[in-house]
């Protein structure tokens, strides 16, 4: 395999900075607003874009849950084995509220369709929008974009992208996967 | 890593890491039964059919209500109001609803050994609701399941089974799946109910109520099974309740609380009073709500494998 690093370090902090700037313009206090990150490993961007929202709106409080969607995947009975589910955790109504779904990596879409559906059973919120730090264009099996981009990646279908997060992996980094040949 | 087997047809196909695979999507799927919208769309191309040729009420419920949560679609056949009152064979009367492209069978049946025949002789995939006095293993699994709710954990829990262990198909699937997951477990009731090898699974056995209660931490009372009962066992259900019955009065005798299960249905006031079962040592509705999730989370798995 042939690694290349897209993004780490300052430039990866940077970035989640950035997008914190982009919800803010939208969003402003939260008051209306909610972050969801999905399973299993959308979570860690949630988690890392409320703790900077935090920081930069200490006077307000940014609800953030963790939604598992597992349940309402389109490959259930089409792989090997079922997938065992994660947890949700979502301790806030979201009837009404502007939801922002985060996702480490878009790439076909299907995650996205799933946790529109997962979502739903929580209620009907005014608005959803998409949060993703690296969006694979071009490979899309199903019409979604993202409202907010860390970075684009333009790549085929037999490559790999894999982000890392300092909390879990010891470091913030995204690398892009390629089969040596 | 999905389950080992293909078919749920005892306790003894199971390995722990079965088990516990069961009870951690069983624990999402208590999540989802919390929620506004307690359905999720796993199984909506999936078809069950449940066959259940002995009468049952809350087992059939809880599967069908499982099934539903689940989005299966699902047929429901009751022997007694069927072609096999014209004296259609087992195997005839399941390879007819396969025909109608049924993928799976959730088959409660009075003879032991009939999930398992069946299971060699039909490609659907099998779902044990209860064969005679053999296995009834989702009771078991949600039994183990509510002990872990209630302690955090089931290994070295004492547990005692109090009753007809002879005519139980509960009991049997019961002791073998707490002892695979490490719990201690001792069986009670008169030297008639209770079956002579019953040791070699390694269970203890005692005639005494009190001293069973005082060793354990949790006492499942099962239900004298008149209907399986063509000799008399015991001189009256009074002389039962009396060496075997749990009232409140036992329960707070104890000089520790110990946690009351039942698998139902309930014969009040023979196995235990009405106080007992309505205290909050019970947790006979847990038993019933964690029900449907341990069978939520035993269909999701075996759908998901792939097609033999």
């Amino acid at each position: 395999m042939q690694n290349l690093t897209l993004l780490d370090g300052k430039k990866f902090q940077i970035t989640i900075q950035r997008l914190c700037r982009q919800l803010i313009e939208n969003h402003n206090d939260f008051s209306g607003s909610v972050l969801i990150g999905i399973q299993p490993r959308g979570i860690y961007l949630a988690k890392r874009v409320a703790e900077e929202l935090r920081k930069i709106l200490p006077e307000s409080t940014i609800l953030q849950g963790d939604l598992d969607i597992t349940f309402y995947r389109d490959d259930f009975r089409r792989r090997e084995s079922p997938l065992v589910p994660n947890q949700t955790k979502i301790d806030f109504i979201i009837e009404g509220k502007k939801v922002i779904m985060m996702d480490d990596v878009l790439w076909t879409g299907r995650t996205i369709r799933a946790a529109m559906d997962a979502m739903l059973a929580f209620g009907r919120p005014e608005k959803v929008e998409l949060l993703t730090l690296v969006d694979r264009r071009y490979s899309r099996h199903i019409p979604v974009s993202a409202d907010y981009v860390g970075i684009e990646v333009d790549s085929i279908a037999s490559q790999k992208v894999v982000v890392s997060w300092k909390e879990t992996d010891g470091e913030d980094k995204i690398v892009l996967l390629s089969e040596q040949k | 890593m999905g389950l080992s087997t293909r078919h749920l047809l005892g306790i003894k196909d199971l390995n722990e890491a079965d088990i516990q695979l069961i009870f951690e999507t069983a624990d999402t799927f208590k999540s989802v039964l919390n929620r506004p919208i307690k359905k999720v769309p796993s199984l909506r191309d999936v078809t069950i059919a449940n066959i259940f040729f002995e009468n049952s009420t809350r087992t059939r419920l809880s599967f069908e209500l499982a099934q539903k949560r689940l989005s299966a679609d699902t047929v429901n056949f009751a022997a007694s109001s069927s072609s096999v009152s014209k004296g259609e064979t087992l195997i005839d009367t399941v390879n007819n609803i396969l025909a109608m492209k049924v993928d799976m069978v959730v088959m409660r049946h009075p003879y032991a050994g009939a999930g398992i025949f069946l299971s060699k002789h039909v490609k659907a995939q099998i779902v044990n609701a209860g064969d005679g006095a053999h296995e009834h293993p989702t009771q078991a699994l949600l039994d183990a399941f509510s002990i872990r709710e209630k302690y955090g954990d089931v290994a070295g829990k004492k547990i005692v089974i109090v009753g007809d262990i002879l005519h139980s198909r509960v009991a049997l699937s019961n002791i073998l799946c707490l002892k695979q997951l490490g719990a201690e477990v001792m069986v009670c009731g008169p030297t008639t109910l209770i079956p002579k090898y019953i040791g070699s699974l390694g269970v203890k056995v005692e005639h005494n109520l009190m001293k069973a209660l005082n060793w354990c931490d949790v006492a499942n009372m099962l239900r004298i099974q008149l209907e399986r009962q063509d000799i008399k066992y015991f001189p009256s259900l009074r002389e039962y309740t009396m060496l075997y019955g749990l009232n409140k009065q036992i329960l707070d005798s104890l000089d520790k609380e110990i946690t009351v299960m039942h698998p139902g249905p309930i014969n009040r006031g023979v196995e235990i009073t009405s106080d007992v079962a309505d205290s909050k040592q019970s947790i006979i509705l847990d038993q019933v709500e964690n029900g449907v999730a341990v069978r939520m989370a035993v269909l999701y798995l075996l759908a998901g494998q792939t097609p033999a």
